[in-house]
């Protein structure tokens, strides 16, 4: 056919202008937030004559388009830098925090679609009953509950009764026997791969409750996704001739009006990876939680110019990635999008 | 023929009967003018005759039909509607037949209860929706039927085309997912090579070339949608078809092919058909009968070349004003709008718009009668209107119907 992969490559193309915008955006909206890296350091021990030689020193007194340029052409080839204030490479940063925000990621989008779905499916299946309505608020709650709630209110009710953990990755012990010899810097599978299972054990049951606080919130929008969609493919004309054919009801809903329905959410699912990061980051501050997140937030809160733009950038290559993978996912399942 | 009823409109000829239609055309035939003769290829060779004689039995079919007697026979039927304000009467007592290989064309204007009657017979009906009479379909009653013996008779014995051919099929599935879901259904036992084989018959009697096997819906017009709905419908070889408007979306030229496609399934396949439309030109060309629907209720019923020449109901008279023809010089409508069916007028549905209406027809409901005189049986032209001679009542509710009468029947 040749339009699939045409298809590919245009998405993937798009990506270019994409991250051309972010990286711009992330810089300027750096620069205009108050303060800067040297004052956030030292600022209250130092005169400000001295301030100011310190951050012509570090070049921060540049005109912004030479530091804008300066900043672009380094990402271009691929040199995020190093941190101002610990002198870490951004790169390392991401090997070494990346995996505790991936496996994070990963299990709170699995609970999001093993709860979302099949909620939403029930929802519409059972319309206007006293389950759809539960459904429905429970949909909205979880929502439009702030995360940090929700995790506090996971540690006092969830943990304590089953005895889950509630802080960190995993516990000393575990910690300091992976991190000795690190494979992949993905501690759950470092544990796979050299056989430690007592060691993965101890991981998962650290991941229970950040995934299921981060999983809640996006499966009430996959709920709600799934529900109305539901809906409408059950009453699109389609699913009322394969009716007339005499294809039997279970069929006319999994094969006609459910997998219909899932075009959409497919679309949402990717929409929502944006959102999921910006998740992440309250998750794990709220879990202790040793990802980018809590990184990003250090740096921050130090104003380390490229600390926060390496690790945002590292978040905006993802959600790109993703959307790129959706776009894919999206021509597969409908082939009138490999037409458009 | 004679006159029956006073005065008809005679103003305004009945537009002249469709005669002929084009040859089937499509991008790809182009030139293959014989391609509707050469194309009528055997379904029959492809059937698996020993599990459908076996279907058959265990529905308790006879295998072969009786001809006598009629595939579908609709006994008063009333279809209602459950809503807030009440319920909405879409059909109300209506009773027609359809014989073996029959084409009984069924007209009226939108949200007459035509689409309602076509969805009641495969038990295709919204939530919220009641019906009740009686409904045999060769002999056997539909409405007693559970929901899986239902489910069993849809598509294999009764089937439908819709009028949307756009939206019909599942954008997401291959035609040949289409077929062999439909057949796989019914037939369990058929292999993956039979299907297709059987499928790719009745595709190209529908004039769908087999390299468009694998495509998807949107790869094809309009047309050739409606057409491979037909072929989906037809691939079964169903006894009773029921065609929802079936021309309704698409363009005259395509029109005519579907309407030959639909008459040819007829004399080939002894199909009966109804055919639900308000294209009166499509009547003509394609029916045998036709039955004139107003307001929920059947009108007028009887041999399509009758009732066209000859109208007798006042409604169906002013229907067949309303059409457009080249000799049209001014356009004709009827005056008013079709009653609400939560509270129908009282008597006749159509008095309160009817040009020659009486006394009487506020007062009481018509009886169907023979237009000739005597009862309605199967294959007479009957109609509902007490404008028949046959009927008595009272002289003086013979006066015409007062405007103000009229305002009290609506009132009441």
């Amino acid at each position: 056919m040749g339009s699939l992969p045409r298809y590919v490559l245009q998405r993937i193309l798009l990506v270019i202008p994409m991250m051309f915008i972010l990286l711009t955006m992330v810089f300027i909206l750096l620069r205009v937030a108050p303060g800067d890296p040297i004052s956030a350091a030292v600022g209250d021990k130092l005169d400000p004559a001295a301030l100011e030689a310190k951050k012509t020193a570090a070049g921060l007194n540049r005109p912004l388009i030479v530091q804008y340029l300066e900043y672009m052409g380094n990402t271009i080839t691929g040199n995020f830098g190093q941190t101002i204030t610990d002198n870490r490479p951004v790169l390392e940063i991401v090997r070494d925090n990346g995996g505790a925000t991936l496996t994070l990621t990963l299990g709170a989008f699995l609970i999001a679609l093993l709860v979302g779905i099949p909620l939403g499916r029930i929802a519409a299946r059972r319309r206007d009953t006293a389950a759809d309505g539960v459904i429905r608020i429970f949909g909205i709650v979880s929502y439009a509950t702030p995360i940090f709630f929700i995790g506090l209110l996971m540690q006092l009710y969830v943990a304590r009764p089953l005895g889950l953990p509630t802080s960190s990755m995993a516990n000393a012990k575990t910690t300091a026997l992976l991190q000795s010899d690190p494979i992949t810097h993905v501690l759950p599978i470092d544990a796979l791969i050299t056989g430690q299972w007592a060691a993965f054990g101890d991981i998962a049951v650290h991941h229970i409750l950040p995934c299921f606080t981060l999983g809640l919130m996006i499966c009430g929008v996959f709920i709600r996704m799934t529900r109305v969609n539901l809906l409408q493919t059950l009453q699109s004309d389609y699913v009322e001739a394969a009716r007339a054919r005499g294809i039997h009801e279970r069929r006319v809903i999994s094969k006609h009006a459910f997998r219909n329905a899932l075009v959409p959410v497919v679309t949402i699912i990717g929409l929502q990876i944006a959102m999921m990061m910006g998740g992440a980051v309250l998750t794990e501050s709220t879990f202790n939680w040793p990802g980018l997140g809590t990184q990003l937030m250090k740096y921050i809160q130090a104003r380390d110019y490229i600390g926060v733009q390496g690790i945002i950038t590292f978040f905006a290559l993802i959600v790109a990635a993703v959307s790129v993978v959706v776009d894919i996912v999206n021509a597969l399942i409908d082939p009138r999008v490999r037409y458009e | 023929m004679s006159v029956l009823f006073p005065e008809p409109n005679k103003d305004r000829p009945v537009p002249p009967l469709g005669k002929g239609l084009p040859p089937l055309y499509d991008g790809s035939l182009i030139g293959k003018k014989d391609f509707v003769e050469e194309a009528v290829c055997p379904i029959e060779a492809t059937v698996p005759l020993g599990e459908e004689a076996e279907e058959a039995e265990r529905l308790g079919i006879a295998a072969k039909p009786d001809p006598t007697v009629p595939v579908i026979d609709a006994q008063r039927i009333r279809i209602w509607y459950g809503t807030p304000k009440g319920a909405v009467r879409a059909v109300d007592d209506v009773s027609f037949y359809i014989g073996k290989g029959e084409i009984l064309g069924l007209v009226g204007e939108s949200g007459s209860g035509k689409s309602t009657i076509g969805r009641g017979l495969l038990g295709l009906l919204p939530d919220g929706s009641v019906m009740d009479g009686k409904l045999e379909f060769k002999g056997e009653d539909l409405l007693a039927l559970t929901d899986k013996e239902r489910f069993k008779m849809r598509g294999r014995n009764l089937a439908m085309i819709f009028q949307e051919p756009l939206t019909r099929l599942n954008p997401l599935m291959r035609v040949s997912e289409h077929f062999t879901e439909t057949l796989r259904t019914h037939f369990p036992k058929m292999t993956d090579a039979e299907i297709e084989e059987r499928s790719l018959s009745v595709l190209k009697t529908i004039g769908i070339p087999p390299t468009r096997w694998m495509a998807y819906p949107h790869e094809f017009s309009g047309g050739m949608r409606q057409r491979i709905m037909i072929a989906l419908a037809l691939v079964l070889r169903p006894a009773f078809v029921v065609a929802d408007e079936p021309t309704t979306a698409l363009d005259v030229l395509v029109e005519a092919q579907i309407v030959r496609i639909l008459r040819d399934l007829k004399e080939e396949f002894d199909t009966a058909l109804l055919l639900i439309t308000h294209n009166l030109g499509i009547i003509a060309e394609a029916c045998d009968r036709v039955a004139v629907m107003y307001a929920g209720k059947i009108v007028e019923i009887g041999d399509a070349r009758e009732v066209f020449a000859n109208p007798q109901h006042p409604y169906t008279q002013e229907l067949l004003r309303s059409t457009i023809t080249l000799t049209t010089d001014g356009l004709h409508s009827i005056p008013g709008a079709p009653p609400n069916l939560i509270d129908p007028p009282s008597g006749c549905h159509f008095h309160p718009r009817c040009p020659r209406a009486m006394k009487q027809c506020a007062l009481a409901e018509p009886p169907m009668r023979n237009v000739h005189g005597g009862d309605s049986k199967p294959g007479t032209t009957d109609a509902a209107c007490w404008l028949n001679p046959a009927l008595s009542f009272p002289e003086e509710n013979r006066a015409p119907l007062e405007r103000e009468a009229i305002a009290d029947a609506e009132e009441a």
